[in-house]
């Protein structure tokens, strides 16, 4: 089996592609999303929105 | 107000998804800041919207679907359909240097940007998230055959672009070749 040719060229294709994806998804959550997701939650809670550490 | 359980609240699922739908926006969008300008206007929206999710099912799904509605519909607004490939392969090169060596990846990126929005975005979904065929058809809206010719048509553009011999791939290696080295002086300059 080692002698074989590289995977089908398909294949190589879907591993690159799962691989960029993958990167991405890994990536620690940038804390522009978490603030506004936080700035949402406030606003639904009644428009008293707490000064936020800028 | 009405009270949710915030225990309970679905909206409080949507954080472990993010990741996800930067992934995603990324097969999309032209750059990274365009993606992430994606993601936020659809958090706002799933935000807003969460009475459309139903409970149960699968919430990244629910979420893909609102930010390639709000892709697609964006674009429709700028009233421009992308025609310059090569300047999105070159754009997504620059931003994307070979920080390991790894420039058989850029040139992957690079062709992978050349593709239609929707064949990038099947390949992303199928190929790369592991969403079924069926999934991915519900996401967009269109039938199973669709997503399926999309995605075959987008990898074989993809092995023609970056595994032929013929003129197709030097082209693109120069192109490609070309985008890195201009990148690379403009880093310097502006360093």
């Amino acid at each position: 089996m080692h002698q074989n040719e590289k995977p089908p060229l398909e294949e190589q294709i879907t591993e690159n592609l799962r691989r960029v994806y993958q990167q991405r998804v890994e990536e620690e959550v940038p804390d522009r999303f978490r603030d506004l997701l936080r700035m949402l939650r406030e606003q639904d809670q009644g428009g008293e929105t707490r000064d936020a550490d800028e | 107000m009405p009270m949710n359980d915030p225990r309970i609240d679905p909206r409080e699922e949507i954080v472990d998804h993010i990741g996800a739908m930067r992934a995603f926006a990324l097969s999309l969008a032209r750059n990274d800041a365009e993606a992430d300008d994606l993601v936020q206007e659809a958090l706002v929206k799933a935000w807003k919207n969460i009475a459309s999710f139903q409970p149960g099912t699968n919430m990244q799904a629910w979420l893909f679907t609102i930010l390639r509605n709000t892709f697609y519909s964006n674009r429709r607004k700028r009233g421009r359909e992308l025609s310059d490939p090569e300047g999105i392969a070159a754009e997504r090169l620059a931003e994307k240097p070979a920080h390991d060596g790894r420039l058989q990846m850029n040139e992957f990126l690079a062709a992978f940007a050349t593709l239609p929005a929707e064949q990038r975005e099947a390949l992303a979904l199928v190929g790369a998230s592991g969403f079924s065929y069926e999934e991915a058809a519900g996401m967009c809206g269109v039938k199973v055959g669709t997503i399926k010719s999309r995605a075959n048509r987008g990898r074989a553009r993809l092995i023609e672009l970056l595994h032929s011999e013929d003129a197709g791939y030097s082209d693109m290696t120069d192109q490609v070749t070309t985008a890195v080295v201009n990148a690379g002086l403009q880093g310097r300059l502006s360093a």
